[in-house]
């Protein structure tokens, strides 16, 4: 019960950041709204019993990656998008493709319900131990391979956006 | 008690979004995030999976997840800057020769 | 325990935190303008009551008084908003922190502290707590954000992506500074990290466990996370008039004050946390004959005295050290404080490894 309402609060919190994000025509708005949907994906984290991810959720994204977004926006002093015209045949043909997929996959998860089975609060919880456990052991060379790739994103991104000397 | 297909569809959902934004929206911002949206909706999934399943590299898997998007935005991010630095525009219809 | 009866208790902990917090933080201020006044070989204010106690509670009326201004080029809906997010998450941030054991009142067992977890049949430690309060801290960066960019003035542009990049920077080294506590503690649970330090002052992980330098990094970082002097960029009034808060007035720019002060609370509420034994006395090992009620009364006193002395500190920096320049600031920030703080967990982590 006490699940059932948590979820939907959230799911309902959700999905109206995302629409939000869809048709807010500025920037910021869009990236506010991101937040709002990230921050209840976080708590969803937490009733699906991954607590460690659900706060790194709120650092990494919501603290961190979006901040650097609004930042941008923020730089650039990015106005409201400009309206174009779309191409007729986009419309014709990605307007119902989009509602076409979006239904297959609803189909399909609400027609394998009963092999998914149910899921209740603390039904499986990860202590922030266990989970790290798996990353330093199981998870050790995607790890450091995953460093180098940090790595090479920070000097990338120092490189591309530093003036270019006269 | 609620279904895990709930939190599937719920994934679905976010996800169609991120998709629709992505083609719709016009800067190039904007569709940065519709790619973190995108992202956001499959961690959503591999949490919920890994609730199903009991295990723990479901988890593991979302940890991969962020730290590749925020390398992306990162570097994604350096890259709307030069662009913008050069063609003065963030619009990516306006972005459509590789050499000014 | 039921449902309704942990919900009854949550809000009768929410309106007395707050009664007290926002009460504490009127009379920081106070102690700040007196302090510093006496550190200038000035009265301060003294004539609103005695010694001026009723200081702060002319200044909020004053406040909510004033006129409130929205300029006419603003951006209204992030202007209105932003001042309610940063004082928001300061609120949240300082509801994680337990400032005590705990309390067996006629069969309840209340925790001292603000927020817990609902387990379905009681209520459990939050055993991420420290993380929580990073996250949210690294939230606070939008309230500066939206309200310098909605204000649609230069000053306060500037000052906000002042802020913003300065916040980015120094949350990764007050975040690594807290890691070398998390290995000695081995848990996320700021209550079990304050159980690690039990016994005298030498348990405390400030001696003990010589996290001196981690400390010495946190309180810095933690300094610019609350944009205090010498890192009071961001509203630098001599460069930027009010930096992020310039087009603010009365009760948004009292906002903005209150948040201020409660993210100084939560800071020092931390470091006497996690390097300082939170409620632990400090005389603990030594056995002294003291009247029972005094054990329930001193983990409360020990924990008021330790934040005290913090708040004081930052009271201290604010009236000895002069502002740094913002190109010293992030050189300090990435080249001094994150290497430092990444050495601090090597050392740490070696030196327990090598102990086990």
């Amino acid at each position: 019960m006490l699940h059932t309402i948590l979820f939907l609060i959230f799911a309902g919190i959700c999905v109206a950041g995302a629409l939000n994000f869809l048709l807010q025509r500025h920037p910021v708005n869009s990236a506010l709204s991101l937040i709002v949907v990230m921050g209840s994906l976080a708590l969803l984290f937490l009733l699906l019993g991954a607590e460690f991810v659900a706060a790194v959720q709120i650092i990494v994204y919501a603290g961190a990656v979006m901040v650097l977004f609004v930042f941008v926006i923020m730089l650039l002093n990015a106005g409201e998008e400009e309206r174009t015209r779309g191409s007729r045949v986009a419309l014709f043909l990605g307007v119902p493709g989009l509602i076409a997929l979006f239904g297959l996959l609803c189909w399909t998860l609400s027609a394998s319900r009963f092999q998914l089975g149910q899921v209740q609060i603390g039904g499986y919880y990860v202590p922030t131990q266990e989970l790290g456990i798996a990353l330093f052991r199981e998870f050790l060379l995607p790890f450091e391979i995953t460093s180098v790739l940090v790595l090479i994103a920070i000097m990338g991104a120092v490189v591309l956006a530093r003036k270019e000397r006269p | 008690m609620i279904p895990l297909s709930w939190y599937l569809i719920l994934s679905a959902i976010l996800f169609a979004i991120g998709v629709a934004s992505f083609l719709i929206k016009r800067s190039i911002i904007t569709i940065f995030m519709s790619i973190e949206l995108m992202l956001n909706a499959v961690n959503l999934t591999f949490v919920a999976f890994a609730n199903h399943w009991h295990q723990v590299s479901g988890q593991v898997f979302v940890f991969f997840v962020m730290v590749v998007a925020a390398a992306e935005a990162a570097v994604g991010l350096a890259i709307v800057l030069a662009v913008f630095r050069t063609r003065e525009t963030l619009n990516v219809d306006q972005v459509n020769l590789l050499k000014l | 325990m039921e449902l309704i009866q942990y919900i009854a208790f949550a809000v009768i902990k929410i309106a007395l935190l707050l009664f007290i917090l926002l009460t504490a933080v009127a009379y920081i201020v106070l102690m700040e303008r007196k302090v510093i006044a006496r550190m200038q070989n000035r009265w301060g204010p003294n004539r609103v009551g005695p010694f001026g106690l009723l200081q702060p509670l002319a200044d909020g009326i004053k406040f909510i008084l004033k006129e409130d201004i929205i300029p006419d080029s603003v951006y209204k809906p992030l202007y209105i908003a932003a001042p309610m997010i940063a004082l928001i998450l300061s609120l949240i941030s300082i509801s994680i922190i337990p400032f005590g054991g705990d309390w067996y009142v006629a069969g309840y067992h209340i925790p001292l502290q603000t927020a817990a977890f609902w387990t379905g049949s009681g209520i459990q430690d939050i055993n991420i707590g420290l993380l929580i309060i990073l996250g949210i801290t690294s939230l606070g960066v939008y309230g500066v954000a939206l309200s310098g960019w909605s204000s649609n003035s230069k000053y306060s542009l500037l000052g906000s992506l002042r802020a913003s990049a300065q916040l980015i920077s120094y949350e990764l080294a007050l975040g690594l500074s807290l890691v070398g506590v998390l290995l000695l503690a081995g848990s996320l649970s700021l209550r079990q990290i304050v159980d690690s330090q039990a016994g005298s002052l030498l348990h405390w992980h400030f001696f003990g466990g010589l996290q001196f330098v981690a400390f010495f990094i946190y309180i810095m970082a933690a300094y610019a996370e609350t944009n205090r002097i010498p890192f009071d960029l961001p509203e630098a009034e001599t460069e930027l008039v009010a930096g992020y808060h310039t087009e603010y007035s009365a009760m948004k720019f009292a906002m903005f004050f209150m948040a201020e002060y409660c993210n100084m609370v939560t800071v020092a509420c931390l470091a006497t946390l996690l390097f300082f034994g939170g409620w632990h006395s400090p005389l603990e090992g030594l056995h002294l004959p003291v009247p029972p009620i005094w054990l329930i009364i001193s983990p409360l006193f020990w924990f008021f005295v330790k934040v005290f002395f913090f708040i004081f500190v930052y009271i201290w920096i604010r009236g000895t050290l002069p502002r740094f320049r913002y190109d010293q600031l992030m050189s300090f920030g990435w080249k001094f404080l994150l290497p430092l703080s990444i050495a601090n967990i090597v050392v740490t982590s070696l030196v327990l490894a090598l102990r086990s």
